[in-house]
């Protein structure tokens, strides 16, 4: 996000310098911080971190980002310099430094997802109207291109708030962002016929141990 | 103790050293970015690789790595040569040639290096990377495309100057070095990246375009703009000085300098009293040398003279006035102008016992109505060392941020009579406790009750005295070794009503105390004190004349002369030697040698540079005190007449202690 345009200060502290945890989140934030040795609350910051991006998601009815001053009431929660916390917020692209839209879209460019038709979930995505780095005009989609996400047996993928969906074409991302924007919620996962990770179209391996064990030593011979 | 070989040549070296520090102590060169010996270890540069056996056959970063026994270190392998040419084909990838036009240029790390170390050419065809510009404040002019992101600044901000306000956002090839939202570094510490960056990314900002390092006279000095007797290295061209830097005393600055001490010199070329003056009518009129002197002799003050010395000068011209006031039948000497009042009796009593340095290894600390971070920022870092090695500190006096934690007591002298349980418990169980009776302190009476802690809190044990004076007045200490201090300070002159008075270069006096007293002014900056003198002599300001000074620990240390005086303006001393003679009181020495000479002849310490030697004998006073004391210095940037004529420290004033805002659009 290296690139983003951060919002105006002023304004931004004039609507989130308020910022306080909610009230199911303040019993969260004491256990997350207890999970460290006392005098190693520094160690929270990336989980305190995500929870504010949460919150300010579910306040703003969007996958949430990290106001200026929310950064700095976590990195005054856990006793820590202004300027460590933003350091950590910048360092990772799942913190957003400016607002997005309620489905940040993040689709993966890397070189598997790349040579399995990521250019048609781009294609896809820009015909619906998105652009990357921007947020549409109704306030649903932010497109982010990304790294890897881990996800390359299923590529092309696309991370979409919490959920992947996965093995996807031109078609099934489309329908993704329609079904999205009428508020239902898309199967999420593999796009087509499997479950997982697991091969396409059945076993390619191993194909005796589908239906009940099977001793292989036989046939090492 | 490993020992290891460093390219066949055996050394030991302490446990815990690095393999890099073993190079070094062999005798090699290891070119480094990051590394800084006073700085924690980041290890991100790479420049510092070296062969190490046993381990993996590849080149080891030398600074993060722990020296071992019977390792075999090469520097000078064909593995090494290669690495290092290519970490620095590296760096280069993404730097600028612009050393032009660059600020470093001529005393770069990365210049040097990259002729030393690198390949002479690059096989990088593709763009480079640029960054803009960040705004960090009045002092530190930024350009971070430069930036090779050592993190060196970052460090220093965190680790000694404690302003964590630096930092490296985002990752990656994005990586950029900021302040904290681009505000202003609010630290007086900030001048000391400008130094510790080994590239031209962080310049000084009031000293930018000014100069080339070669073209600069360099001259040692020392520092007055506080007491603490930093050594500094004044750099000129022609008649002006252009900057000031720090030189390495372990024992008193170590290599930092505070951004006073570094950018008061612009005001070395401004509201500089350049001939002499007279007060006529009422107003002051140019004179001529003669006509100043007659106007002096015409007074016929007889014995009813008095001098009262300003916070900025040498010993030397302090000596050679009490030799004047002497001959002329005065001993009415005074150097506290605004009004302090303490025994100075036993000198050990008012200094810095445990020494600048080793305040570092005391256990526990009191503050007794001090703002270390302003008196004396030097001071403050290392207490903030002894806190990392694990000190407690406590401390009397209004809540101030001094960058470490502290537990304030609250602001009532009545504290020290009856303590609080925890801070006793802690004395009685540190081995080497201190206490720090600062300005604060000083002026609202503490000193006897101070003093009375030393037997209860065992400040004074076998090879320890824990009972510090912090003064502010980089003449104090010598001036007070030459008896510039009444028994009742400024009061006890006032009272005598002095038919003649000298003002040395005073600018704190209270402009009504001496309503009917002829005042002589002998200065260098038209200030306050030129204003209220019916004579003013200009004079040589510390970069103008060579000087003796003695800092808060006692440490003589001596300056010399890096400029000429502008214009009429003459040595103080010389000044003096001419008046004596007008005034029938000719002074006994002719030159500067002469005077040196006399004044080691009267106070032997003042002779030989290094600690003076003080016999401990505190007087015994009254160890009442209550009430709240409130710190001497209002505006750290505006403590005497040349910072207040230096438009960069005015414009620090403004920005860092007033809050006004200078946000400038980056370049």
């Amino acid at each position: 996000m290296a690139d983003v345009h951060i919002p105006d200060e002023a304004e931004t502290r004039a609507r989130w310098s308020g910022f306080a945890w909610s009230a199911a989140n303040v019993a969260k934030v004491k256990e997350i911080i207890g999970r460290y040795p006392p005098g190693r609350q520094h160690s929270a910051v990336m989980p305190l971190l995500d929870l504010a991006q949460r919150q300010v998601g579910v306040e703003t009815q969007t996958q949430g980002w990290l106001p200026i001053p929310v950064i700095e009431y976590v990195a005054a929660q856990i006793d820590m310099p202004k300027i460590r916390a933003l350091e950590v917020a910048s360092f990772y692209t799942m913190y957003n430094l400016a607002p997005v839209g309620r489905f940040h879209v993040q689709v993966c460019g890397t070189t598997p997802c790349m040579l399995r038709g990521s250019d048609d979930v781009f294609r896809a995505c820009k015909d619906k109207g998105l652009s990357k780095g921007h947020t549409t005009a109704d306030g649903l989609f932010t497109l982010t291109e990304v790294e890897c996400m881990g996800t390359c047996t299923n590529a092309p993928m696309v991370q979409i708030n919490d959920d992947n969906y996965e093995d996807l074409t031109y078609e099934t991302t489309a329908t993704i962002l329609d079904a999205l924007a009428k508020g239902e919620n898309p199967k999420t996962g593999p796009q087509v016929d499997r479950l997982g990770a697991e091969p396409q179209g059945g076993p390619t391996t191993l194909k005796e141990m589908v239906s009940e064990n099977h001793d292989y030593r036989g046939d090492w011979a | 103790m490993p020992k290891l070989t460093v390219d066949g040549i055996e050394v030991e070296v302490p446990a815990g050293a690095t393999v890099l520090q073993a190079c070094e102590a062999a005798g090699k060169e290891i070119p480094r970015f990051c590394y800084h010996e006073r700085l924690s270890i980041a290890g991100n540069c790479r420049m510092c690789l070296v062969e190490v056996k046993p381990g993996p056959p590849k080149p080891q970063a030398s600074c993060a790595l722990p020296a071992a026994d019977k390792q075999e270190i090469r520097t000078d392998s064909p593995m090494v040569k290669k690495a290092r040419e290519g970490v620095m084909e590296f760096l280069l990838i993404n730097h600028p040639l612009d050393c032009p036009i660059c600020d470093q240029g001529g005393e770069c790390d990365l210049q040097d290096q990259s002729v030393a170390y690198g390949r002479g050419f690059s096989r990088y065809a593709e763009n480079k990377r640029a960054v803009t510009d960040k705004y960090m404040g009045p002092i530190v002019k930024t350009t971070m495309t430069r930036c090779i992101q050592c993190t060196r600044c970052v460090r220093f901000a965190d680790e000694v100057a404690g302003v964590p306000d630096i930092g490296a956002l985002y990752r990656g090839e994005n990586m950029q070095i900021t302040s904290y939202l681009e505000h202003a570094v609010a630290s007086e510490l900030s001048g000391n990246v400008v130094d510790l960056c080994p590239v031209g990314a962080l310049t000084s900002k009031p000293y930018a375009f000014e100069a080339r390092p070669w073209e600069l006279k360099k001259t040692v000095a020392i520092d007055v703009m506080d007491a603490v007797g930093t050594n500094i290295r004044l750099d000129s061209r022609g008649r002006q000085v252009l900057r000031a830097l720090p030189r390495i005393n372990e024992d008193v600055n170590e290599e930092w300098a505070h951004d006073k001490t570094r950018h008061n010199v612009d005001g070395l070329v401004r509201a500089r009293l350049d001939r002499p003056f007279v007060r006529r009518g009422g107003k002051l009129v140019e004179a001529t040398w003669a006509e100043a002197f007659e106007a002096i002799r015409a007074v016929n003050a007889g014995w009813s003279v008095a001098a009262i010395a300003g916070d900025l000068l040498d010993a030397e011209t302090m000596y050679a006035a009490k030799a004047l006031m002497h001959s002329m039948g005065s001993d009415l000497l005074e150097g506290r102008q605004t009004g302090l009042v303490y025994d100075a009796t036993n000198i050990a009593a008012v200094n810095f016992n445990t020494g600048i340095a080793g305040i570092e290894t005391a256990d526990v600390i009191l503050l007794v109505g001090t703002n270390v971070r302003w008196e004396a920022p030097l001071v403050n870092t290392r207490i903030r060392k002894a806190i990392k090695k694990g000190a407690k500190v406590f401390a009397i006096g209004p809540e101030v941020d001094l960058t470490y934690k502290v537990e304030w007591l609250g602001n009532d002298l009545g504290l020290l009579a009856k303590l609080p349980k925890v801070v006793k418990d802690a004395f009685a169980s540190a081995q080497r406790p201190a206490l720090i009776l600062g300005g604060g302190g000083l002026g609202a009476g503490a000193q006897g009750a101070t003093l009375a802690l030393v037997e209860p809190l065992g400040l004074v044990r076998d090879g320890w005295n824990g009972y510090n004076v912090l003064h502010m007045a980089a003449s104090r200490m010598a001036g007070l070794m030459l008896g510039y201090a009444q028994p009742g300070g400024l009061a006890d002159i006032v009272a005598q009503a002095p038919k003649l008075l000298f003002l040395l270069g005073a600018d704190e006096v209270a402009a009504d105390r001496f309503p009917n007293s002829f005042k002589v002014f002998i200065g260098h900056h038209g200030d306050k004190g030129a204003a209220m003198a019916d004579v003013v002599l200009p004079a040589a300001a510390y970069s103008e004349k060579p000087g003796t000074y003695v800092n808060i620990e006692g440490r003589v240390q001596r300056g010399d002369r890096a400029v000429f005086p502008p214009g009429d303006a003459r040595e103080d001393w010389a000044i003096l030697r001419a008046l004596s003679e007008v005034l029938g009181h000719k002074l006994p020495f002719d030159s500067f040698d002469a005077l040196r000479a006399a004044m080691a002849g009267e106070v032997p310490a003042l002779g030989q540079e290094g600690l003076a030697q003080y016999e401990w004998a505190p007087p015994s006073l009254d160890a009442s005190a209550s009430g709240p004391c409130g710190y001497p210095i209002k505006d750290f940037y505006l403590t005497n007449a040349i910072c207040r004529a230096s438009p960069t420290m005015q414009r620090c004033s403004a920005e860092l202690v007033h809050g006004q805002s200078f946000a400038e659009a980056a370049e």
